[in-house]
């Protein structure tokens, strides 16, 4: 009897404030959200679970986002990763001794630091106590570095944990051939003179073309924006929705800039040149200058080109997380919980990127949620055509019975929850440090827009996905 | 008789209705203006492009007939009159499927060469006509475009094809006995050079889209999609179409130019090609090449030669009269009909006509991991089937697992594959010494030594460890499965596969049913066959089967032609000079020296007289002093790695003279060695279908072209016996009879085709 009352009186005023909620929305779109109510409507309450420590981001920083090739381009991978954990440190004050563990994601790695994550820390001063690694798995790499992290707190492994990951495409490793390599490396084991001279008597003029780090699909050897390119015509997306969404996200960025949103950005002074403070990236153009581009990928008439793709990048980013007892013990006020995730994975052919269309179900139905309980959608970018695809793939009845395995679709995500202060195609897309880029971006726009939770999905090479629920920390 | 008129009426003005009504709603789909619907094509106005779709009702592929022929001239003769188009696009709406090609039944119908002729002459000015299009046309092209469907791409002004697999260009007229009769030996030579050209009309080879875009026999290319809101190959005609339909306006705007950059060589070819002296000495070499390699038995090539020359000569009218005579002459040959023929019995032998089996095969297991065993493990993992590879040594095995990867690497070599689905198709190997997993295995296909005690050894094994539902399949050339599979829990469940070697070489597959054998087994085993790849020819259990029994006669014959006399060397090139791919010494020598004396022992054995001639004393001699063929480096002939030349083996004569018999000089013209040789095939083939043996005709001409190598311009025993004349054939037989006996005996069925003339049987 009491609990049916309960159920009522929490029922009844919260409808009502959705169609406030509704009612407003169309007018502005951030501003009358910082003053909308605490939404009461969620199918749970909290996501916390019985016999589980609960994981909690304490904060989350990044180095700008910078293009490649402009002012990264001298260092190295793991002097960005050191910048973002002094970053980290400084925004945090934690004491250095009580990290137990750090972990980090790239995906281009260079080989003289091909743990970056270890490099990184004793360079940022990091006890040499603190044992780091390095994970790797294409664009969601930093995801996976956090999700190591819930899992290492989870399972009372440790109490904190720093989790990154860094890219710098300025400097990519480029090889001598094969066969330069294996003459070198036979060379050194030769040991007279003669054996020396009738290996170099081998030498051919093509030995020293170079072998450049791969960009395409090892399995199928296609380009990703070549792939990308195929799942747009695939679910017929045209050149100017992309051109469109494109410039969504460039102008959302900017906004976002400008109101000075992008709290987790901190300045990096580059050793040599000035204080970087903000991603160069963000450039609002306008349809008619973007329609002039030619297709990249899919010549003549494809539609992805370099306006509605995510650009080359260098970045770091990296991110506090404990378990609340630890947290709360050191006094600290959590941003937010790290709940329910999952990793995807699918045909990396002809559905290399839709990855968040089949984690974004998924992890819902995991974490017990319904599409209407998500405040903040925060997507990985990686094509302008990708995500419109995406959109469409989640709409789609189709799509949902003959690929997903479900009986119908899983519904159109609202455009005005989705990604509103940017994403990777503006603000840039470091592959390796992109993850908690979105976690820290959806966990400052639940605080600032009021919501409770978020949904984060991503894409990657090799036809996988990620998606997280992120639960705001109640104030 | 009125109702079935009624009834007929009825019928056509219901599928007339049907027709209409799903116009009705493409029109509404797609929205355009104006949309008419006929039988094979239809078509849709595009702003103002017009797009025409061939889809031919009730079948796979499109073909060009009369019919199709007509209702595309309408539709182009609208679209030329209509000024709200200015351009057009060709598309087919099967997945798959271009235009396949012409009707070969059309051609079939011709009773005279004038007839084809004009059939050729027909399509010359239909195509023309597009050519010289003043509104661009653009051929979309994905699936099969091949024979007239190209020579339709290729009058129009511009191509854009689908890289996918099944995207395959190429003017396979040759390999029917004709040439390309609608203006393909014209403008191919125009389009390609002269040498490409000649190329691909000369090898009829299909040409994959990425390819023909580098030739510059299609102009663009389009990805095929994955899914997205419909299934993929839908959608990747829909964006194939959108895409034409962009190229078609920028044609008609002129901001794009049909004209193709052309490479520094080919450059320089066609440099060299406009001299008259360079064209000249190419024309000699292509035919001399022709010549060497067909022998002069197969006409198309060499008027296929002439068509081109004539065109390039003396101008486009002569050569398209040239090309449309030389059709139509080509087309009345007995070779054409043969090779037709084989066509027809191709697409009958990839058929299933033992219905679906009860439980798909997905994990096949196979004994020995030997030549065979190992090539029949190479064309099955490539299509997705689970294969278990048993051996019982660490280094059979290897050797097997070994083969299986070369093959696949080559095949990445020459990329048909990439390296990284060659490693995923390597996967579906594993290789075991023990019987671990074939109780999950659905077939099992034993390929050990052929010897009935350890054929019975391993039946019994397995047996014991395979599901109720797995089928026992006997890789064997000779030993009747009826004795296999007397050992058999379950002898519904065995029946014979017998492959040829090389097994991803060789396209026939035997397959032997004994009278307990299911026909749900026989239907899986079929299935499985064809899966694989294989012609497929079903055959009733006896010695020999069809394909080992009708050689064994043949080779009895070639031993006793070497024992009077004739060296290796004379009698190959008087069985290649016949038609036979191989010389009759060299197959020996490939097969294996000891190979034919084990079957020609047991055949002999079973056969009795009509088996002998020859003596088997020199198989065995040969065998002795360890002459067992290429594997051993000698047989007839000496084999050294590395070296295409042969030399004759001297060892040889020894034994040569210590069984010499002597030439009976009335039968011992080279034209009586070859038919010598020939009418004991074809004898026995015939017996074959007496005795039941073979089900068809049909199949028994493919298992001897496919399997044998029996001369391809003569369509196999039984094409050759209505297209020569049985009556002919008896004479010769009785003829060779008188001299040597017995083993001459025409058969019954052959002597009741003699008999009267009117027997054929091919009707």
């Amino acid at each position: 009897m009491t609990s049916i009352l309960t159920y009522t009186f929490r029922n009844l005023p919260s409808t009502s404030k959705w169609t406030l909620r509704f009612c407003v929305r169309p007018l502005s779109c951030s501003s009358q959200l910082r003053a909308g109510p605490a939404v009461q409507t969620k199918s749970k309450k909290t996501l916390a679970k019985p016999n589980v420590r609960n994981v909690v981001v304490v904060d989350g920083v990044r180095i700008p986002f910078l293009l490649s090739g402009t002012s990264y381009k001298e260092l190295m991978p793991h002097d960005l990763a050191r910048a973002a954990l002094l970053g980290l440190l400084h925004r945090t004050n934690v004491p250095k001794e009580v990290v137990d563990y750090i972990t980090f994601g790239t995906v281009i790695q260079e080989v003289k630091t091909s743990n970056v994550a270890r490099e990184a820390a004793l360079g940022a001063g990091f006890s040499d106590k603190t044992p780091a690694h390095t994970v790797t798995m294409a664009c969601i790499s930093s995801n996976q570095a956090m999700t190591t992290a819930v899992g290492l707190i989870a399972s009372g492994q440790s109490d904190v944990v720093v989790a990154g990951g860094v890219e710098l495409m300025s400097d990519v490793p480029i090889r001598h051939s094969r066969k330069m390599r294996k003459m070198m490396l036979d060379l050194n084991k030769a040991k007279t003179l003669g054996q020396r001279l009738s290996l170099l008597s081998k030498f051919r003029l093509n030995f020293l073309s170079p072998e450049l780090p791969a960009v395409a699909e090892f399995s199928t050897s296609e380009t990703m924006g070549h792939a990308a390119d195929r799942m747009a015509a695939s679910f017929a997306v045209s050149r100017q929705e992309q051109d469109e969404y494109a410039l969504r996200s460039h102008s959302l960025a900017k906004k976002a800039q400008d109101e000075g949103l992008l709290s987790d950005v901190v300045p990096f002074k580059v050793p040599g040149k000035d204080t970087v403070s903000k991603d160069n990236g963000v450039r609002p153009s306008s349809l008619e200058q973007m329609a002039k581009l030619k297709p990249a990928f899919i010549k003549p008439y494809g539609t992805v080109t370099a306006a509605n793709s995510s650009f080359l990048t260098d970045g770091a980013s990296a991110m506090l997380i404990m378990s609340e007892d630890k947290a709360l013990a050191m006094g600290y006020k959590p941003k937010a919980y790290l709940r329910d995730f999952v990793y995807v994975s699918q045909d990396p052919k002809d559905q290399l990127l839709l990855g968040p269309t089949y984690a974004t179900p998924k992890v819902l139905e995991k974490a017990g949620l319904t599409m209407n309980d998500i405040d903040v959608f925060e997507f990985h970018e990686a094509f302008a055509g990708q995500i419109l695809a995406n959109f469409k793939a989640l709409d789609s009845d189709w799509f949902a019975q003959n690929y997903m395995g479900r009986k119908t679709k899983v519904g159109s995500l609202p455009l005005e929850k989705f990604n509103t202060w940017g994403g990777s195609l503006s603000l840039g897309h470091p592959f390796g440090a992109t993850g908690c880029r979105l976690v820290i971006t959806a966990a400052n726009r639940l605080r600032k827009e009021g919501g409770q939770y978020a949904l984060v999905a991503a894409c990657a090479a090799g036809g996988q996905g990620h998606g997280m629920i992120v639960e705001t920390y109640p104030k | 008789m009125v109702a079935s008129r009624a009834i007929g009426s009825l019928s056509r003005l219901r599928a007339f209705r049907i027709l209409r009504s799903r116009g009705y709603i493409c029109r509404n789909l797609t929205g355009s203006a104006a949309l008419l619907t006929r039988t094979h094509l239809n078509y849709g106005i595009k702003g103002d492009v017009a797009v025409v779709r061939f889809n031919s009702p009730n079948s796979k592929v499109n073909t060009l007939n009369k019919e199709i022929q007509s209702e595309f001239m309408e539709i182009m003769n609208e679209i030329w009159a209509n000024d709200q188009i200015r351009s057009a696009v060709l598309i087919s709406s099967k997945p798959g499927c271009f235009v396949a090609g012409a009707d070969i039944n059309m051609l079939a119908a011709c009773k005279t060469s004038q007839e084809a002729t004009r059939i050729s002459q027909e399509a010359q000015r239909m195509f023309e006509k597009l050519e010289k299009s003043t509104k661009p046309i653009v051929a979309a092209i994905n699936g099969s475009c091949l024979g007239g469907g190209l020579e339709l791409a290729i009058s129009c002004q511009y191509r854009i094809a689908t890289k996918d697999r099944k995207t395959v260009l190429g003017v396979p007229e040759v390999l029917l006995g004709i040439l390309p009769g609608a203006g393909g030996t014209q403008r191919l030579p125009k389009m390609l050079g002269i040498p490409a050209a000649f190329d691909v009309m000369l090898t009829g080879r299909s040409i994959r889209a990425d390819r023909a875009k580098k030739m510059g026999l299609v102009d663009q290319l389009v990805e095929p999609l994955g899914p997205g809101v419909k299934p993929p190959e839908e959608r990747t005609i829909e964006y194939l179409e959108e895409v034409a339909v962009t190229f078609a306006k920028g044609l008609a705007d002129k901001k794009i130019t049909p004209k193709r950059d052309k490479g520094l060589v080919e450059k320089l070819t066609s440099y060299a090609m406009s001299i008259p002296f360079v064209r000249q000495q190419v024309y000699k070499k292509v035919e001399e090449k022709v010549q060497k390699q067909t022998k002069g038995l197969y006409p198309a090539p060499l008027k296929i030669i002439d068509a081109v020359k004539t065109g390039i000569e003396q101008g486009s009218d002569a050569g398209y009269l040239a090309e449309s005579q030389k059709f139509g002459e080509l087309a009345m040959t007995k070779e054409s009909k043969a090779l037709m023929g084989l066509y027809h019995g191709q697409v009958l032998c990839k058929k299933n006509k033992f219905g679906t089996p009860q439980k798909e095969v997905k994990q096949l297991a196979i004994l020995g991991a030997g030549l065979m065993g190992a090539g029949i493990a190479q064309v099955s993992v490539d299509k997705g089937l689970k294969t278990l590879l048993k051996d019982v040594t660490v280094a059979g095995l290897g050797r097997g697992q070994q083969q299986v990867f070369k093959g696949l690497n080559d095949k990445v070599k020459k990329k048909a594959i990439t390296s990284f689905e060659r490693d995923s198709f390597f996967s579906n190997l594993i290789g075991q010494l023990d019987y671990q997993d074939f109780e999950k295995s659905d077939m099992v296909i034993e390929a050990v030594f052929e010897d009935l005690s350890i054929k019975h050894k391993v039946l019994k094994e397995v047996e014991a460890v395979i599901p109720d539902h797995c089928v026992f399949a006997s890789n064997t050339s000779a030993l009747p499965i009826k004795e296999i599979a007397a050992v058999s829990k379950r002898p519904e469940k065995v029946i014979g596969m017998h492959y040829f070697s090389p097994v991803d070489k060789m396209q026939l597959l035997e397959i032997i049913t004994t009278e307990k054998t299911s026909q749900d087994t026989t239907a899986s085993v079929v299935a499985v066959g064809l899966k694989q790849g294989k012609v497929i020819i079903v055959v009733k259990d006896g010695p020999g089967f069809y394909t080992t029994r009708c050689l064994a006669p043949m080779m009895s014959e070639v031993i006793r032609i070497l024992q009077e006399g004739v060296d290796p060397k004379k009698l190959d090139s008087l069985t290649t000079g016949f038609g036979f791919p191989v010389g009759a010494a060299t197959l020996t020598d490939e097969v294996g020296v000891d190979v034919a004396q084990h079957v020609a022992e047991d055949l002999g054995k079973a056969f009795g007289e009509r088996f002998g001639g020859g003596n088997v004393e020199l198989l065995k001699q040969m065998v002795a002093k360890g002459f067992l063929g290429r594997k051993s480096g000698k047989g007839f002939y000496i084999y050294q790695e590395g070296s295409k030349n042969k030399n004759l083996n001297s060892d040889m004569d020894s034994i040569f003279a210590s069984l010499k018999l002597p030439a009976k000089p009335e039968v011992s013209s080279d034209e009586d060695i070859q038919y010598r040789v020939v009418t004991r095939f074809v004898n026995e083939a015939v017996m074959c279908l007496q005795e039941g043996i073979l089900a068809t005709p049909e199949e028994g001409d493919i298992g001897a072209v496919f399997g044998l190598g029996f001369p391809p311009c003569l369509g196999g025993p039984f094409r050759f016996v209505d297209l020569y004349g049985a009556q002919k054939i008896v004479d010769r037989l009785r003829k060779y009879e008188a001299v040597y006996g017995k083993q001459f005996t025409p058969c019954q069925l052959l002597l009741d085709h003699a008999n009267s003339p009117s027997k054929k049987f091919y009707q």
